[in-house]
């Protein structure tokens, strides 16, 4: 059903493929995203799961999913995909099963598997050439569990673990890592520039090989704002610079949007309760200029 | 067609002739010739499956369920620290309810590292819900492969196996081993039935998923345990038909001059053996002494532990493996077993044959010695670490080169 016919009935809402009725917190940026990729991914995927917010999606006997799903543990969701492709590839060259009943492993794992625990077995499937999505929503904490500190996590957030002054290290650069392994495709993105993020999946569809999307997913919870500010946060993020859209292939990194002119960082920081602490009690002018000065170096950078 | 085959080159002929569809590997002493022997025989096309080589044991166990998971019948193998490594994915296999084979190659645990064979390791995964079958012998090894993936993929079971066989002692050693034809082996072990661990287009489904709360997991919890219990049956059947095919048996425990015997060793794995032949000594000197050795060990054989003990006088168990804190798993679990008769055995346990130690004739003889006088006495001595002055002498020897004081020794 095309959307003009959902316009004349003027009765059918277009459903997502992706059901509704999860247990993921109101105004999840992960799963805005979700939503999109699947609707352009689609129910033929096994999508392999490693620990966190989003295995909560499929608590037995129900699932958002038209599509089939194995949940595996956290260390292991790229492991877990190479056995559903090795096995479906071994299917259709015995001839037990059709080519039309051949499916996608994705795995989907939040940013506490992809930046740690869960990095070796993505770096080996890149290195084997593995041909599957990859799906990271990078919530910058262990979410899921409370929100405590990870390597996605950025500087001078408060996290559960980092209550005081905030986190003391720097996000861990992701998207190189992946990149330096020279796979099929690597891009960054957010669900809430869904052209970009559609351009995206339909880029990494056309291509075979290892693909990986890494999304940033804004947390009301974990970063401590309200749902309805979700899209608005997540606009910022893009706006401000902190999160660069921009995709890898052939051995070439491009900036997809580039902001023609930089909101400043603090707006996207008062925003958040992580970050409260730099403007109260006392603004730390100190703090805020080097935040802003990580972003501009960033794109001092760039072309 | 008989040959002489290592203990791993026995296990890689049974992954062979079970035509095995997908081989997820990782090398690791005393291990590595299995899947060597393997990744040759796919890369001449002599074996007609994938081999993938991931990156860890905990990857390699994932990758393995996995594939079973999607439909396809897997094989794989480790050893000791690589077992423990991918231990949470062996949990997890076992509740995705995933039939495949596992060989491991038992090797003492760290630390200290070594390499030699105790079963610390396998045992680790004895709660798992892999089911366990121990070999004593290279012919059993095979053997134990083909009857493993008949027992793992029957659909009242419907879980993992692990097939243990231990390093260096078995794993390097050449015995004579008969290779069935393709098609005995076809005859025994049918093709590959996926039952409902399947993902296939047009046909979604949810594996593994999260329960919330108590109830639910119990309920899957038991229903794995109960599939255990019923594969005791099952593997009845299934050793009785092997036999039938293959003209060998392969009881879950194996019994070795036990009729009128009233005292008998317990042991398990390769160095029985060493007690089997100390049970021909001993009957040379006119002693009532036999042998059990389970080859079957999840699920435990507690009524057969229970009818073949029953009316005997005393028992020495001799455990290869170290319970920190309590003692041997075997002599323990012996004991929970044979509790409710109302006339026990003297059961006496004795620790030993850690990392590759010898256990030596005169030490079985002595094990008879002690257990006859505990039946005799009615006082049972407490657990035996084998370990003699000798090697205490050696290890002092050890420490004073350690201390830098070795000039002086």
């Amino acid at each position: 059903m095309s959307e003009q016919d959902v316009a004349r009935t003027g009765k059918k809402r277009r459903q997502s493929p992706l059901g509704a009725g999860t247990p993921m917190c109101a105004g999840c940026g992960g799963l805005q995203a979700l939503h999109q990729i699947y609707d352009l991914v689609g129910d033929k995927t096994v999508f392999v799961n490693a620990a966190g917010c989003m295995t909560l999606l499929s608590i037995y006997p129900f699932t958002p999913f038209p599509g089939s799903w194995l949940y595996t543990a956290m260390a292991c969701a790229p492991a877990g995909a190479q056995g559903v492709r090795d096995a479906l590839d071994v299917l259709l060259s015995k001839g037990r099963i059709r080519p039309e009943q051949d499916q996608l492993p994705v795995v989907l794992t939040g940013d506490g598997s992809a930046y740690g625990m869960g990095l070796s077995a993505t770096s080996a499937a890149i290195d084997r050439g593995l041909d599957f999505l990859y799906i990271c929503y990078d919530n910058e904490g262990y979410g899921n569990t409370g929100h405590q500190y990870s390597a996605a996590t950025p500087t001078g957030a408060r996290t559960a673990t980092s209550r005081v002054d905030g986190y003391s290290g720097v996000k861990k650069d992701l998207f190189t890592i992946w990149s330096a392994h020279r796979p099929a495709y690597v891009a960054t993105a957010i669900g809430t520039e869904p052209a970009d993020l559609a351009r995206k999946v339909k880029k990494a569809l056309s291509l075979r090989g290892p693909r990986l999307l890494l999304v940033l997913a804004p947390c009301p919870t974990g970063w401590g704002f309200e749902p309805a500010r979700m899209v608005e946060i997540g606009k910022l993020a893009v706006r401000t610079g902190i999160w660069p859209l921009k995709e890898y292939s052939d051995g070439i990194v491009r900036h997809t949007m580039v902001p023609s002119k930089r909101v400043a960082v603090e707006d996207y920081l008062h925003l958040q309760g992580r970050f409260r602490h730099l403007f109260v009690p006392v603004r730390n002018d100190d703090k805020l200029a080097a935040l802003q000065l990580q972003v501009d170096d960033y794109w001092s950078h760039i072309d | 067609m008989r040959k002489l085959l290592t203990g791993n080159s026995a296990a890689a002929w049974g992954a062979r002739l079970a035509e095995v569809d997908y081989l997820p590997v990782f090398p690791i002493t005393p291990q590595t010739e299995i899947i060597e022997t393997l990744a040759e025989w796919v890369d001449r096309s002599e074996l007609d499956a994938r081999l993938t080589t991931l990156e860890s044991e905990h990857s390699m166990v994932t990758a393995a369920g996995a594939a079973a998971a999607t439909g396809v019948r897997v094989f794989t193998a480790t050893s000791s620290q690589g077992l423990l490594y991918a231990m949470e994915m062996l949990y997890n296999l076992a509740g995705w309810r995933t039939p495949l084979v596992l060989v491991n190659v038992s090797r003492g645990l760290s630390a200290p590292i070594t390499l030699e064979p105790d079963h610390n390791d396998v045992l680790a995964a004895r709660d798992s819900g892999f089911l366990q079958l121990h070999c004593a012998t290279c012919q059993e090894v095979l053997d134990g492969v083909l009857l493993g993936y008949r027992l793992a993929e029957d659909m009242r079971v419907r879980l993992p196996v692990l097939v243990n066989l231990d390093g260096f002692y078995l794993s390097f050693t050449r015995e004579p081993v008969i290779i069935p034809t393709q098609d005995q082996v076809r005859a025994f072990l049918p093709p590959f039935d996926p039952g409902r661990n399947r993902f296939r287009g047009g046909e979604p489904v949810s594996q593994a998923v999260a329960v919330l709360g108590g109830g639910t997991y119990s309920y899957f919890r038991y229903q794995a345990h109960l599939a255990a219990l019923e594969a005791k049956k099952v593997f009845q059947e299934i050793s009785a038909d092997f036999k039938t095919h293959f003209g060998r048996a392969f009881d879950a425990i194996e019994t070795y001059r036990c009729e009128d015997a009233d005292i008998l060793f317990v042991m398990m794995g390769s160095f029985a053996t060493k007690a089997r032949e100390a049970v021909d000594r001993l009957r040379d000197d006119g002693r009532k002494v036999g042998l059990l050795r389970p080859r079957l060990l999840r699920p435990f054989p507690s009524q057969a532990f229970v009818r073949l003990l029953s009316g005997r006088a005393g028992v020495a168990v001799i455990d290869q493996n170290l319970s920190t804190g309590l003692g041997g798993v075997l002599y323990t679990e012996l004991a929970a077993a044979l509790y409710p008769l109302q006339r026990r055995p003297v059961l006496v346990s004795y620790v030993g044959g850690l990392g590759g130690r010898d256990i030596t004739a005169g030490e079985f003889y002595a094990m008879v010695e002690e257990v006859r006088q505990a039946v005799t006495t009615g006082r049972v001595p407490p657990p035996r670490l084998l370990f003699t002055e000798s090697e205490m002498q050696s290890v002092r020897g050890l420490q004073r080169i350690a201390g830098g004081k070795g000039r002086d020794a």
